[in-house]
């Protein structure tokens, strides 16, 4: 188990190389030639797009089954959950198998390992992969065994007939078996007879990380390595305008400065030489800086009337006139947002004959290679990406970056492998923010108290800017010859970016919803978990309370009067059950109760919270003391991998709402570091938390890493506006907003 | 050259006195537990017990270390045989990244051997240093709960003889 | 900030007069219980007024305990004779101050009585309160009776024979009690007056910076030489101040409102809890406490001048430290604290320039070792200046070297006396503080960057 995971790939490649180079080279031509000619239904997840059964599953001769995926682990840890689906429907036992995450050379191209989709896509590619290779090792053994395939049937790794005999898979499997297209569809197993899936197995990548094994990229060691660090520009578009590094040239330890534009960095022999060098270096270069950055005091104005947008009707429902007797409108705003990964952003690159092969922790192995040749100006099958685990990222942050450095780097120095390694204040001040948001909302009650019509606007930048192309990548923007940043696009719906979740779930007879896409971009911004629906649903779930409060109705019992989709109500039902939620409830001095719900992007998994707040009258400061979440993610695969992350969820929704804003002046990002952008701490962690889990056995997979997000904000805001009888719609919700609002 | 003792072992070590433990760990003994996250003493990821008190290594110079012992997460106890922190965090699959987790467990391990009966409040408390970004911290507060039981209960193991050096 | 300043010689006290006259003189009749009057009945106005007011006086501090509900008291204050816990000032009609009148609220302030007729240790500054005006406790009294109600019942204090005694306790407000109100000073401006009339009384700013005689008193002819609270020591705030470079009116305004100040660095200890009340109060009474306090400091000698200019000079010139470290202490300092002192970042968030430390220049190296073992902590979910503490990593030795070195390098001053012993002093108590007390509720340092969204 303590296996590193790195050397499990290179001995992988040294020891069975032959093997797999002439798997992968098919499943990278079957990749290329994109879906299938003329599959009328496509089969299910990403057998779409990677139909061939062996770019998912390997039975090799000696009985060890690998299966491939091309997400990547980010401390999910669904590359438990993909071992226990393909086990469970292999019939092999769980520790029989090997999961190879994302990696060019190895793994189907699965896009990003983004938006709660790795449990639908590669998830369920596996599934019916397994499903469909356990088919046909039944059929191969019925003509052996001269037996109908229904007479047949498989446990542990092996066909068995009613007469006792039994041939193992290994003894089945021939070379070209797994070399065919996927079916439309496949004979799953009845979810009754589950042994290893819906089963709360150990995660298979922690006992390493609790014990100090090799885990992420920052733990590789490569032969002869030497250690980059970068000296970024002070701000964005600082321009280098002087640099005398010949003492830094003479430090000890210091190989190599290199200096590509704007793009500085030193590479060293030991890591610690390589800090003191960059230390030296950033104090030799000169920039010049420009102000080119908006009043962060403004953000509101700035959005919605400062940049452009383009106006998007994304809802039209009803009679957009239509309005019922009592109107309420509010105005609810976020901020630029950090990722805030503990780990600052680190990659491995080695350039050896024309190839450059790059460890990194990105969420996308294809796309970062696609923007890596791009800047190299290499063929794409000359680069290689393996995906190497990292410090949680939460969505697009630094680890691109850090990848197209360390290519950068690894050119200028053939054949040496070069780890570079982000400061504190480099991830902080470079990384792409979740962006700023704005929304206006409108309805009203008819007389029954029941939503008559409601309008809802949100002005957002795109929350995808991920590379794909090189002008994606810093390394690539600031090099003498840069490439220009890619014109942002707005995700389209169902699933969309800054209109995720923008949709109102509710039945509401007339409903307008109109997405303002701001192009421009004043802060470097991307993807961050759960793109703009914790915005989206922060807005309507608090809306959704002021409204309730409107109606003089209870804020569950308001939500269930507008809502008719089934698993979602049971959601509701379920998290107000075990809170202890009723009608007419108090909470005690200084305490307040919410509660909020939404299903994801209107199709992954449904999630409501109900939170116990506590606020100190005196300073303001908030306190979460519980929180009780349900959750309907479809067939659950590994409940406490799920439990896991929606308490992550609740947990870090809680920091964002409560305490984060990136923070800037006219020039540089000013919030640089654990100071001056200030998370959560122990402190603050609730008493309790607890998930309860609605198992949908034999249903989809739906996305659940991200569910969580907006429930959890919205939740903690309508309980603040319980307890204090004041109704904050400014993100974050501060202490001192807090007590100005008591105070006012 | 200075001789740096760690988990039982001496090193000669040949870095310059001004170079944070972190990187010694890190770099010359290839030692992967201790983790840079901020290098500034503001996020504890890379916590080690330094004569048996939690110590921020990337704040801790090698000048400092002379005749001291150094404990990191791999001197407590291995896959097979782990120490009952280890244990407990493998019990509650307390990480997530997991990327914070090496530093958690060695001050709590300190706080456990400092204190065995540590309460709610303390592990808290003594925590403060340290940051989750994917919002462990339920866990890691009940791992650290059933660490307690565990020493409490539990023999002392050869490994954890070793952590507690 | 009294906390822990018991009046020594008590004892003595009772040898000045006998026990029966002192009873005589000065014993106090019971108040009349009233029923908790209703939060309603007290002014918004008037509230918010009271709500600053406190914020002046720091009630919270001494008065809340960490992780305790406000102003229920409880807050161990230990002391040479024992330890004294803080009251209840919640209006919770048993275990509070919600039986009392505003008359017998006003008697506390004035002279340290409690409804009860009881004597109060004066670890509660009425010695100083008893300059503020009438208006001013009602202000008070109604923000306190409109706080939530909490039943936390006093706990008894620790304390030995004889210092039990309250009886004690009148004895030495007749020696040193002096009930006077605020007299302005026709002379100087409306806003001198006013920064006099908080500094003097509600701030009571003296009861830590101005040493106390064996009586435990403030002495009368060293106002603002300097003093000791919770093992910190409260620097001199006249012509002594140790400050590097001499403080003005617009410096101590920027470091009172904010926090921190780029020529004299960022507040800790217990002065963190004061300016993050300060903060919170309207500028208008901040600028009068710099404007009155840029009067006690003086204008600088011409010497003085010159020294704080050459060290603003120094500071802007590039790196000083260049030469390979010899002793231990410049081995620590370049290793463990020049990676943030001397990062070129600005204060609050880089290390301030040490040249501008008055804790290396201070009298005795308490401060810079409590700030060197504890580090400055991050106040929750607000932007604050993070340092981490040494205690786990530097034994008392290396910090004792470090210290010695940063006074021979840095400070202009003669050496320290003692550092050994202050340092394990340091280490046995600052764990005390840290502990108990609630600690800055709110993060001033940076406003400009605060809650802006
Ligand atoms: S890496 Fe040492 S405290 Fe953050
Ligand atoms: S588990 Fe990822 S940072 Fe803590």
């Amino acid at each position: 188990m303590n296996a590193p995971v790195i050397l499990d790939r290179r001995q992988m490649l040294a020891g069975s190389g032959a093997l797999i180079v002439s798997f992968s080279l098919r499943g990278a031509f079957a990749e290329e030639q994109g879906a299938p000619a003329a599959a009328a239904p496509s089969p299910p997840g990403s057998l779409k797009t990677s139909p061939y059964l062996d770019a998912w599953l390997r039975i090799d001769a000696d009985g060890a089954i690998t299966v491939f995926t091309g997400k990547a682990e980010l401390g999910q840890g669904f590359k438990t959950a993909f071992q226990q689906i393909a086990a469970e429907e292999l019939d092999v036992p769980f520790a029989s198998l090997k999961v190879v995450t994302a990696d060019t050379r190895l793994t189907a191209n699965e896009g990003y390992t983004a938006g709660s989709h790795s449990m639908q896509d590669s998830g369920t590619a596996i599934q019916h992969a397994a499903a469909q290779a356990r088919a046909l090792l039944v059929a191969e053994a019925a003509k052996r065994l001269e037996l109908p395939a229904e007479n047949l049937r498989t446990e542990n790794g092996a066909v068995i007939a009613q007469d006792g005999r039994r041939l193992a898979y290994a003894d089945l499997v021939a070379a070209d078996m797994l070399h065919v297209q996927a079916q439309p569809t496949s004979k799953l197993k009845d979810p009754a007879t589950f042994k290893v899936m819906g089963q709360p197995v150990p995660r298979v990548d922690i006992p390493a990380k609790v014990t100090g094994g090799v885990a992420y990229v920052q733990d590789m060691r490569l032969p002869d390595m030497v250690h980059a660090r970068l000296v970024r520009p002070p701000s964005y578009g600082a321009e280098l305008t002087d640099c005398n590094s010949s003492a830094v040239e003479k430090m000890p330890g210091v190989v190599k400065v290199v200096r590509d534009g704007n793009f500085l960095a030193v590479l060293a022999r030991k890591e610690f030489q390589a800090v003191k060098a960059m230390r030296a270096l950033a104090a030799a270069a000169k920039w010049k800086e420009s102000a080119r950055l908006p009043k962060q005091d403004d953000l509101l104005a700035l959005l919605t009337t400062q940049l452009k947008s383009q106006d998007m009707t994304i809802l039209e429902r009803g009679n957009p006139s239509a309005a019922g007797r009592r109107t309420i409108e509010a105005t609810y705003t976020r901020p630029y947002q950090s990722h805030g990964s503990i780990g600052p952003s680190c990659a491995v690159a080695q350039f050896v004959d024309g190839t450059v092969t790059v460890w990194t922790h990105t969420q996308g192995v294809y796309p970062d290679r696609q923007a890596i040749a791009e800047m190299l100006r290499m063929p794409p099958a000359n680069v290689r990406c393996i995906h190497t685990e990292g410090s949680g990222c939460y969505g697009h942050n630094g680890a691109d970056d850090a990848a197209g450095d360390a290519a950068l780097l690894a050119k200028a120095m053939p054949g040496v492998p070069v780890k570079v390694q982000w400061m504190r204040e480099q991830e902080h001040g470079w990384e792409p923010f979740g962006p700023a948001m704005a929304t206006k909302l409108k309805a009203s009650l008819d007389s029954e108290g029941r939503i008559a019509d409601w309008n809802f606007e949100v002005w957002s930048n795109t929350h995808s800017m991920r590379p794909g192309s090189a002008g994606s990548l810093l390394a690539a923007q600031q090099m003498a010859e840069p490439f220009p940043v890619p014109a942002p696009k707005p995700l389209p719906l169902p699933e969309g970016g800054g209109d995720r979740n923008a949709i109102p779930i509710y039945t509401f007879p007339n409903a307008h919803v109109v997405h303002h896409f701001i192009p421009e971009m004043p802060l470097r911004i991307s993807a961050m978990r759960s793109l703009g629906a914790y915005h989206n649903v922060f807005s309507i779930e608090s809306f959704m309370d002021e409204l309730a409060d409107l109606a003089k109705a209870d804020p569950v019992e308001f939500r269930l009067k507008h809502l008719d989709d089934p698993r979602g109500r049971e959601v509701i039902e379920k998290a107000a059950q075990a809170f202890g939620w009723h009608k007419g409830q108090q909470a005690s001095q200084d305490r307040g109760y919410g509660f909020a719900f939404a299903r994801y992007k209107n199709l992954a998994a449904y999630c409501a919270i109900a939170s116990e707040i506590e606020v100190n009258r005196e300073t303001g400061r908030p306190r979460l003391v519980r929180a009780v979440a349900a959750v309907d993610s479809g067939q659950v695969v590994n409940p406490d991998g799920l439990t896991n992350q929606i308490e992550g969820a609740i947990i870090q929704s809680m920091s964002w709402t409560l305490y984060e804003s990136v923070s800037f002046d006219e020039v540089r990002i000013t919030s640089i570091d654990w100071q001056t952008y200030p998370i959560l701490r122990f402190d603050a962690v609730p008493d309790t938390i607890e998930v309860h889990i609605i198992n949908r056995p034999g249903k989809p997979f739906l996305g659940s890493g991200e569910t969580g997000q907006g429930p959890a904000a919205a939740s903690i805001a309508n309980a603040i506006a319980n307890a204090t009888g004041k109704r904050l719609r400014n993100l974050p919700l501060t202490r001192k907003r807090i007590k100005d609002a008591i105070d006012a | 050259m200075m001789t740096l003792r760690v988990n039982g072992y001496e090193y000669e070590v040949d870095a310059e006195p001004d170079t944070p433990l972190l990187y010694v760990l890190r770099d010359d003994l290839k030692l992967n537990a201790a983790k840079y996250g901020c290098g500034l003493g503001q996020c504890g990821a890379c916590t080690v017990m330094v004569d048996g008190k939690a110590v921020l290594s990337c704040v801790t110079p090698l000048v400092l270390l002379e005749g001291k012992r150094v404990t990191t997460l791999e001197g407590l106890g291995t896959v097979s045989e782990p120490a009952p922190i280890q244990r407990a965090f493998m019990e509650e699959q307390a990480a997530q990244c997991g990327y914070c987790i090496a530093g958690m467990m060695m001050r709590a391990q300190a706080l456990l051997q400092r204190n065995p009966k540590a309460s709610d409040d303390d592990i808290r408390a003594e925590l403060a240093p340290h940051l989750c970004r994917c919002g462990t911290h339920m866990r890691i507060l009940r791992a650290v709960h059933r660490a307690a039981r565990l020493m409490d209960t539990a023999e002392l193991s050869p490994s954890d003889q070793r952590g507690a050096q | 900030m009294t906390k822990s300043r018991i009046i020594g010689g008590l004892f003595a006290a009772l040898l000045v007069g006998g026990a029966g006259v002192i009873f005589a003189l000065t014993w106090r009749p019971p108040m009349a219980a009233i029923d908790p009057p209703s939060a309603r009945t007290f002014d918004a106005d008037l509230v918010r007024r009271g709500r600053e007011l406190a914020a002046v006086g720091n009630c919270s501090d001494c008065h809340t305990t960490r992780r305790g509900p406000n102003f229920a008291g409880g807050l161990p204050v230990p002391t040479p004779f024992g330890t004294i816990f803080s009251s209840n000032i919640t209006p919770d009609p048993e275990t509070g101050i919600g039986r009392w009148s505003e008359e017998a609220f006003r008697r506390a302030m004035r002279s340290g009585v409690d409804r009860g007729g009881r004597h109060l240790y004066p670890t509660f500054p009425y010695d100083h309160f008893t300059h503020v005006s009438d208006e001013d406790d009602r202000a008070l009294y109604a923000y306190l009776m409109t706080r939530e109600p909490v039943q936390a019942p006093l706990r008894d204090n620790r304390l030995s024979f004889p210092y039990n005694q309250r009886i004690l306790i009148a004895g030495w407000k007749l020696l040193f009690l002096r009930r006077d109100a605020y007299q302005p000073d026709p002379g100087k401006s409306a806003e001198w007056n006013r920064g006099a009339y908080l500094v003097e009384g509600l701030a009571h700013c003296g009861a830590c910076h101005t040493p106390r005689n064996g009586l435990g008193a403030e002495r009368a002819t060293a106002t603002f030489a300097g003093g000791d609270v919770d093992n910190w020591q409260a620097y001199a705030l006249n012509a002594q101040s140790p400050s590097p470079v001499p403080w003005n009116e617009d410096a101590l305004y920027a470091y009172l409102c904010g926090g921190w100040h780029p020529d004299h660095g960022t507040a800790r200890g217990p002065m963190a809890e004061v300016v993050s009340n300060l903060s919170s109060i309207p500028a208008g009474d901040v600028r009068a406490i710099a404007t009155y306090m840029a009067g006690v400091f003086g204008a600088p000698t011409p010497d003085r001048q010159r020294q704080g200019e050459a060290v603003l000079a120094q500071a802007k010139s590039e790196s000083t430290v260049a030469s390979e470290p010899v002793s231990e202490g410049a081995a620590i300092y370049a290793a463990a604290c020049a990676t943030c002192h001397e990062s070129g970042r600005a204060p609050p968030y880089g290390g301030i320039n040490l040249a501008f430390s008055t804790a290396i220049s201070a009298p005795d190296p308490r401060n810079l070792a409590n700030i060197v073992l504890s580090g400055v902590r991050p106040v929750e979910g607000e932007r604050s200046p993070i340092m981490p503490g040494f205690a786990a990593s530097m034994d008392d030795g290396q910090i004792a070297s470090l210290l010695k070195y940063l006074r021979s390098h840095v400070s202009k001053q003669p050496a320290w006396s003692g550092v050994s012993e202050i340092v394990e002093e340091a280490r046995r108590t600052q764990t005390a503080f840290l502990q108990t007390a609630a600690g800055p509720r709110n993060a001033p340092a940076d406003p400009s960057q605060r809650d802006q969204p």
